[in-house]
């Protein structure tokens, strides 16, 4: 953000930044100071934000270059490329989606416990006990939204054919990006430890056991073998380094539950971090050429 | 009833909370009289503001009478009848429906009338797509969809699926899915006649620049709320799933995965684990990340199409809808005790049996048709006189697959033009790629015609090395 220069008028900052027609919204007659531009044109607003507030065409383009958050955005975009009939806005709510999560989860990981003697007994507090009763709710509905909104996503940018060059390794990055949503889901399904969990996991990670020549009831499974002694059992096959042992116990819950609230969401992240960066590398949103 | 003890409905009604398993009737009503009269409220308003915006907006003030009147029905008579709560007056399925659907769509017939059926219908809908986009029509069948849930949640067992606190996410799916292929579809339609005209789509005359600020950022704040106030109001109404503490001991019946994850469990009907569990999902995603590298079509950027792109299109859809969707709803609405298939309105019977005697390729083959018993190496012979045999055995089923992966792709090549024009365009390697993903993605479907047609259990069914496909 070191461009202080833009901040003062008159330095021709509107001449580096090119439009090709001008846009629906012309300038407008600034308003007669009111308590908001007060506010607004004090020291402390401008400490903050660093210009004034984005009433007016140059402060617009301003705010999207120097505010931290709206960095994200480019400064102009196509009409269409931001149509909500066209992209449906379902990468943004995903993204939304995955911010809520990220913050339910905090909150509630200052309540719950990962062991076999507390995992449930938490979560029933948090139903019964815990003031904000919904967090739970709101973390559960949370995921299985992202989940349905990640497919609407790829649906959209499969219809639209945006896939295809300059944006096929964003798609890669993307795919990837569709399994640790599903994985973050797949991992949190456990950790209120209930009948539902357990089974759930035990259904999933069956099939681990049958991982060709890594797993113990897997096609090939004695190809491994050393001097006659068989390198994957069930100590040591692909469900037991899922699980952390031979069915789903008190070290699967420990395992999932770091996968769930560390590993994966931090991928997630960095992963999301390079998907709208390369958006805007490869040109911001499709559009037809 | 064993199985839905715990799991009963999770929103607030008080009636069924304690309930397990089926209750009196009228008991059952008295809980959710409260929630289908709003259901049909909702309707209601729904189809009166489609009318107001009918009449004011867009001058059509025949449409807006007409949905007028479905707006009185669905608020003046059919909210009031559900709110009775009586059994008599409630809206519910004509009986008829429930047993013609409880008959096809139950037991082995089921799995098959429900597959074939998806089908049929998306390729109608697919066919007739320029009528059915028009959005007079896409309401009408938006109404009657919704009218259908209406009248099918006054049946417990309905309800008992639906209302899971887990499921209804599924719900919301399809019609999230609906309303979103109605869309993609609607604009692909006018573009594909404007492109027919020589004219752009319509996604070229917007393309025009805006600032971000206001445009983009204002759309993205009420996305933020209106989402935030959705979570809110669904946390408040429905409450997150909590069964019994873990038990190892205590099998549920269904044991079933995460919903996201049925389509696969429903591949394990026709496939082992390590191909439904561990091969499928690694070529799904494999597939997936294949798909720029292998549609070269230079056509159909940034546009909604179908006529640009249709090989694409078409694959895409009947993994995504076909193979994807409808199985994952199969698994959560139709699978029931012992993984058997169940109609809508059926109830789940643990004690339901289907015996079922499943036949291999390579029994058909040596002792069907060579009237032999299938090559058994002479005991204590060594290894590879054991692995001639084996593969003797499973002769079949090999040059049966590599017909498949190996052969088919030429012979398309060499038969037809779209496959030639492709494998020109594409060079060896990379068609052979897209074709066997292709081909292993259509193994489903096929695996299931042959298991209903023939039985058939296994193509290659070697135990000795837990290598049954
Ligand atoms: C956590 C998951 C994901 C997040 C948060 C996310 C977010 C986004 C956002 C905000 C955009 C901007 C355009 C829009 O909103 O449509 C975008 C574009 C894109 N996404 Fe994702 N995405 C995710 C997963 C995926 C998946 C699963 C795919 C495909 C398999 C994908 C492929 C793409 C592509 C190719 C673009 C560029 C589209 C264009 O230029 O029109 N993304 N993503």
């Amino acid at each position: 953000m070191g461009r202080p220069g833009i901040l003062h008028p008159g330095n021709g900052v509107t001449s580096i930044l090119s439009f090709p027609r001008s846009s629906a919204h012309s300038l407008r007659p600034l308003p007669m100071p009111s308590l908001g531009e007060l506010v607004r044109n004090s020291q402390i607003w401008k400490s903050v934000f660093r210009h004034p507030a984005p009433l007016d065409r140059r402060n617009r383009i301003v705010v999207m270059l120097t505010n931290f958050f709206l960095h994200l955005h480019p400064v102009s975009v196509k009409k269409q490329g931001i149509a909500l009939s066209y992209t449906w806005c379902m990468g943004g709510v995903t993204f939304f989606l995955f911010l809520v999560e990220t913050v339910t989860g905090v909150l509630l990981m200052f309540y719950y416990r990962p062991t076999l003697e507390w995992a449930y007994a938490d979560i029933l507090a948090l139903r019964d006990v815990a003031s904000l009763g919904i967090l739970r709710e709101l973390h559960r509905w949370g995921a299985h939204a992202m989940v349905i909104t990640v497919w609407l996503h790829m649906y959209r940018v499969f219809l639209t054919g945006s896939y295809k060059p300059p944006r096929e390794f964003n798609w890669v990055v993307g795919v990837v990006l569709l399994l640790l949503t599903l994985l973050l889901s797949f991992t949190g399904y456990l950790l209120p430890w209930d009948q539902l969990a357990i089974w759930a996991i035990t259904v999933g990670s069956n099939m681990a056991r049958a991982t060709p020549i890594l797993g113990y009831e897997g096609p090939f499974q004695g190809v491994l073998n050393v001097d006659g002694i068989d390198m994957i059992t069930q100590g040591s096959d692909a469900r037991f380094g899922l699980l952390g042992a031979r069915f789903v116990g008190e070290e699967t819950l420990n395992r999932f539950y770091v996968l769930h609230c560390v590993a994966i969401p931090l991928a997630a992240a960095l992963l999301i971090a390079i998907h709208f960066w390369r958006v805007r590398k490869d040109g911001g949103i499709s559009a037809p050429l | 009833m064993a199985g839905q003890t715990s799991d009963f409905p999770a929103m607030h009604f008080p009636a069924l909370l304690a309930a397990g398993g089926l209750i009196d009737q009228a008991t059952f009503l008295s809980g959710v009289k409260g929630f289908l009269t709003i259901y049909y409220l909702g309707l209601a308003i729904t189809n009166a503001v489609a009318a107001f915006l009918l009449w004011h907006h867009w001058h059509r003030p025949k449409a807006a009478l007409v949905w007028t009147i479905v707006a009185t029905v669905f608020g003046g008579i059919l909210a009031p009848m559900a709110g009775s709560g009586d059994p008599y007056w409630t809206p519910r399925m004509p009986e008829a429906i429930v047993s013609f659907l409880n008959s096809w769509l139950s037991g082995q017939v089921g799995a098959i009338v429900y597959t074939i059926g998806s089908v049929v219908f998306l390729s109608v809908l697919y066919l007739g797509r320029d009528f059915f986009v028009r959005p007079m029509v896409a309401w009408t069948g938006l109404n009657l969809a919704l009218l259908a849930m209406g009248l099918s949640m006054v049946n417990q067992n309905f309800w008992q699926v639906v209302s899971k606190g887990d499921n209804i996410p599924i719900v919301g799916l399809m019609f999230l899915l609906g309303f979103f292929t109605w869309l993609a579809t609607y604009r692909a339609v006018i573009n594909d006649k404007r492109i027919a005209e020589g004219l752009p789509p319509l996604e070229k005359l917007d393309d025009e620049k805006v600032l971000v600020w206001p445009d983009l950022v204002y759309t993205e704040l009420v996305c933020m709320l209106a989402l935030t106030a959705f979570l809110l109001v669904w946390g408040i109404l429905i409450q997150a799933p909590l069964e019994q503490p873990a038990s190892s001991v205590k099998t549920p019946n269904p044991s079933k995965a995460p919903w996201y994850f049925l389509g696969l469990q429903e591949m394990l009907v026709y496939f082992d684990p390590w191909m439904a569990g561990v091969v499928a999902p690694s070529l799904i995603i494999v597939g997936l990340m294949a798909i720029p590298y292998l549609d070269f079509n230079k056509k159909g950027m940034g546009y909604y199409t179908i006529n640009e792109r249709k090989f694409a299109y078409l694959n895409f859809q009947f993994g995504f809808l076909v193979l994807w969707v409808t199985l994952i709803v199969m698994g959560t609405v139709l699978r029931g005790p012992n993984w058997n298939f169940f109609g809508p309105f059926e109830p789940w019977d643990s004690h339901k049996v289907e015996a079922l005697k499943n036949v291999d390729l390579s029994e058909y083959f040596w002792i069907g048709l060579l009237n032999r018993g299938l090559p058994k190496a002479p005991t204590g012979s060594g290894f590879f006189v054991e692995l001639g045999y084996i593969l003797l055995r499973e002769s079949p089923g090999f040059i049966l697959m590599g017909i498949y992966l190996f052969v088919v792709p030429p012979a398309l090549a060499i038969g037809t033009t779209l496959f030639r024009n492709m494998y020109l365009k594409m060079g060896f390697l990379r068609y052979m790629l897209m074709t066997n993903l292709l081909l292993m993605m259509a193994i489903l479907p096929i695996k299931m015609a042959l298991r209903w047609s023939f039985n058939l259990k296994y193509i290659i069914h070697i135990d000795e090395w837990f290598l049954n496909f």
